[in-house]
């Protein structure tokens, strides 16, 4: 194996807030990943690129770059098995280690399938917490397309990464291609996907970096990070012009990896960060929270506003749902106590106009992983009975032919 | 048998009942109940017909059993209509004054109630009230009657109830198919707060609440006069539905748990406690959780209440209400509704108890036939109107005239 930089430098400069972020793109789809992160919008964290082939390595951008290797491989890479690609990392878990050494907060990009990706992650995020340091994994499934085997690969991978990592948001790319116009072209679905997946990053990282108009402090994230056992999912909308946090509002509760809002209704725990030019008014704030609260009455809110002198008359609000029963924990987390000022320039301007995206994910802490858990079946179908053909009665986007019980998730079990 | 002049009836198309209370107007104007007639609804759903012909034989049930009660033959009803389709706001109307002497006469009346009632209402609507509120003369509000007052400006507040035409044709023209004339058309939110409230409470300010079994109306007064009036289209068929759903019954068993277990908020003591519901044979085929039973009640009336406090706090009206909140209507009769209103609304609330008429009284005292009473006693105030006696207090008028005529 080689390291093609000195690890001793891999401590990037903690930002203001005294959070220090690194990024690891893991095997070709997390290089592509982190290719696409704008460098100048994540100035403050240290990109460090890990992959088992060193050709793509070297063609990415980032700082630290890791090359997985040993004879066996031949230079060929783990030829698309996750069991070599991990008894390799293993094999260098102390190296893993000390890339991750310094830093409060690891995330991980990765396309979970292939070998680097599944077999790498999870023995990152496991070095990286040992280290010290929380961990949020963003990945993708792979498409049904590629084959049982790499689905089968990625879900073992993913199941590794949930228990191994603080919180994993999770994409799985056949969803994304039932919201994408079917022409689209294979390179563009595929910037498409990761184009979700970064502004989960963004998103994130918004709320780590932007000065804290109000807070989320690190606490909170934490708190609701590791007790939560359950499945989550993400949204990440914009919205521009004086209609913005309307339409903002109008956009989340329309929102199809949030179910159109009725992940809300059946959420317990929502974290909400708006983040806007200085021209953000208390209004705005207040019509947001205010308009999400009333989806998710019994959920416990932790809502956060931030400004970024940057997005002029943009409203940006991350939202993440945690999900009531299951096992896993999917948030957002932000660490840091504070969010810091480190306001970079640029900034998510990505995309333009109201690009939404959300990742329906799950995460699951580390100590639900080891226990067995008795999961429950979604009730997929609400029947209204009697009310089924008649009109339905609207109040507030709101269908009151359906049970109170059910819209506000309170369980009858 | 009577003069048929001295009869008004009053019918109410409902989701769960159709209802009808039928009134002998005394030579002093106070009315006596003389009979009641009614029948299982079955072909309304959310105050609204699905099912015509279902709907006209339960009609003359209802009306045959009312016909032989009261010993006379009914040709005409004031008619209840209600739906999800009605709403009710505030409009103004403005008009100068142009006489000479700037006397305000009957004429400028006439002409500034004309004003208010010319709005911009969608084109498939049609106003079925325009209730006067106060006048105003050069600004100076809270003006009761102004002819013969000096002014140059006249202004009229109305509260105006519209709702969509074809569906009020709908129930008008079923009437009208059993060879029955319509005398006119109330809202049932109206006429139950003309049954509950004295003229005292409507001065103090007060909100009736009429839980239907398809839909529930509320009308607010203050200052003697309607300020505010509301549908929602939600009843205690969705609190059946909620339980058949949540407690996977079939609908006819959830309506008679729901009945017989049935409660606003969970009582401590049914915690844990379960039911078991059996089959003809007395095998027991299914335990029911009585406190799962009361929450989802609960939740379902509350949030009734809720978008009711919702829409008064919208509107600006929660303060006004001194008189507190009367409840009626069939739901009414769930035990610990009262209490439930209370904690929404924290303010004074009473099971409404009609007023103002007489008659077979211990039949009559039930919140369910509220409206029914308050289409007799709107029909009597007509009368009366009608025949020069008196003015018809706060100005009810009829727009419907017209629209009783088409069909």
């Amino acid at each position: 194996m080689d390291q093609q930089t000195d690890l001793a430098g891999a401590v990037p400069p903690p930002n203001p807030a005294g959070t220090a972020i690194k990024i690891f793109g893991v095997g070709n789809a997390g290089l592509a990943m982190l290719g696409a992160l704008n460098p100048a919008e994540f100035a403050a964290a240290q990109f460090a690129g890990i992959n088992t082939e060193a050709g793509t390595l070297a063609a990415s951008p980032a700082l630290v770059k890791i090359h997985l290797e040993n004879k066996l491989l031949r230079g060929l890479g783990s030829g698309g098995d996750p069991d070599r690609a991990r008894a390799l990392a293993e094999e260098q878990f102390l190296i893993l280690k000390s890339a991750c050494e310094g830093a409060n907060v690891v995330f991980i990009l990765a396309g979970l399938g292939g070998g680097a990706g599944s077999g790498i992650s999870p023995v990152l995020a496991k070095a990286a917490r040992e280290a010290g340091a929380l961990v949020l994994a963003f990945v993708t499934l792979p498409f049904e397309c590629e084959g049982n085997r790499r689905e089968a690969q990625a879900l073992q991978g993913l199941e590794q990464l949930k228990s191994a990592a603080d919180g994993v948001i999770c994409l799985p790319s056949q969803r994304i291609f039932k919201l994408v116009d079917e022409n689209t072209g294979a390179l563009e679905m595929f910037r498409v996907i990761d184009g979700f997946l970064i502004e989960g990053v963004r998103g994130l990282w918004q709320l780590l970096t932007r000065p804290g108009l109000i807070q989320i402090h690190f606490a909170d994230l934490q708190a609701l990070l590791r007790d939560r056992h359950t499945e989550s999912a993400f949204a990440f909308v914009e919205a521009t012009g004086p209609g913005r946090s309307r339409e903002a509002v109008e956009n989340i509760l329309s929102h199809p990896l949030l179910d159109e809002g009725r992940a809300l209704a059946e959420s317990d725990a929502v974290l909400v960060n708006l983040t806007a030019g200085t021209d953000l008014s208390m209004a705005e704030i207040n019509r947001v929270i205010d308009q999400v609260k009333r989806q998710c009455s019994q959920a416990q809110i932790i809502m956060g506003a931030a400004l970024d002198p940057a997005m002029e008359d943009k409203l940006c609000v991350t939202i993440i749902v945690a999900r009531q029963e299951q096992v896993a924990t999917g948030r957002r987390f932000s660490t840091a106590a504070s969010t810091s000022g480190v306001a970079t320039g640029g900034a998510s301007a990505g995309g333009g106009g109201s690009r939404e995206s959300a990742m329906p994910r799950s995460t699951r802490t580390r100590k639900a992983a080891n226990k067995p858990i008795q999961t429950q079946l979604p009730l997929t179908i609400v029947s209204k009975g009697r009310f089924d053909k008649s009109e339905p009665t609207k109040h507030n986007g709101e269908d009151l032919d359906v049970p109170t019980f059910i819209r506000r998730g309170i369980s009858m079990n | 048998m009577f003069d048929d002049s001295n009869i008004i009836a009053g019918l109410e198309v409902g989701t769960s009942k159709i209802c009808v209370v039928v009134g002998e107007l005394g030579p002093d104007g106070a009315v006596n109940i003389i009979g009641l007639g009614q029948a299982r609804s079955r072909g309304v759903r959310k105050s609204e017909i699905i099912d015509p012909a279902q709907v006209e034989e339960d009609l003359r049930g209802a009306m045959f059993e009312a016909e032989q009660m009261a010993d006379v033959e009914i040709r005409s009803v004031y008619l209840g209509v209600s739906g999800g389709h009605i709403r009710g706001f505030n409009n103004r109307g403005m008009h100068p004054v142009v006489s000479a002497d700037r006397e305000i006469t009957p004429d400028d009346v006439e002409d500034v109630v004309k004003n208010a009632k010319a709005i911009n209402l969608p084109a498939e609507d049609t106003v079925i009230h325009a209730v006067r509120q106060h006048f105003s003369v050069d600004g100076q509000d809270g003006v009761a009657n102004p002819v013969g007052m000096l002014g140059a400006r006249l202004g009229v507040d109305m509260h105006v109830i519209h709702g969509n035409a074809n569906r009020l044709q709908n129930v008008i023209r079923l009437v009208r198919a059993t060879s029955l004339e319509v005398d006119d058309v109330v809202f049932t939110g109206i006429a139950s707060s003309l049954a509950l409230l004295n003229n005292e409470q409507k001065e103090l300010g007060a909100l009736v609440i009429d839980l239907g079994g398809g839909t529930t109306e509320y009308v607010v007064y203050a200052n003697g006069v309607m300020r505010h009036s509301g549908v929602l289209a939600v009843g205690g068929d969705h609190v059946s539905n909620d339980l058949a759903y949540g407690l996977k019954v079939p609908l006819s068993r959830a309506e008679k748990l729901k009945i017989e277990f049935g409660s606003a908020l969970v009582n401590e003591e049914t915690r844990g406690q379960t039911i078991s519901l059996t089959n003809e044979l007395g095998l027991e085929l299914k335990r029911i959780n009585l406190e799962h039973l009361q929450r989802i009640m609960s939740l379902r009336l509350e949030e009734i209440f809720e978008l009711i406090a919702q829409d008064l706090e919208r509107v600006g009206l929660a303060e006004y209400l001194r008189a507190g909140v009367l409840l009626c209507g069939g739901g009414a009769r769930v035990p610990g509704l009262v209490k439930l209103a209370e904690n929404v609304f924290q303010m004074n609330v009473t099971a409404g108890h009609t007023c103002s008429v007489s008659g077979v009284t211990a039949a009559l005292d039930q919140p369910e036939f509220a409206a029914g009473i308050g289409l007799v006693k709107f029909g009597s105030l007509k009368t009366r109107h009608r025949e020069g006696r008196s003015f018809l207090p706060r100005g009810l008028k009829d727009m419907f005239g017209k629209l009783i005529q088409r069909s």
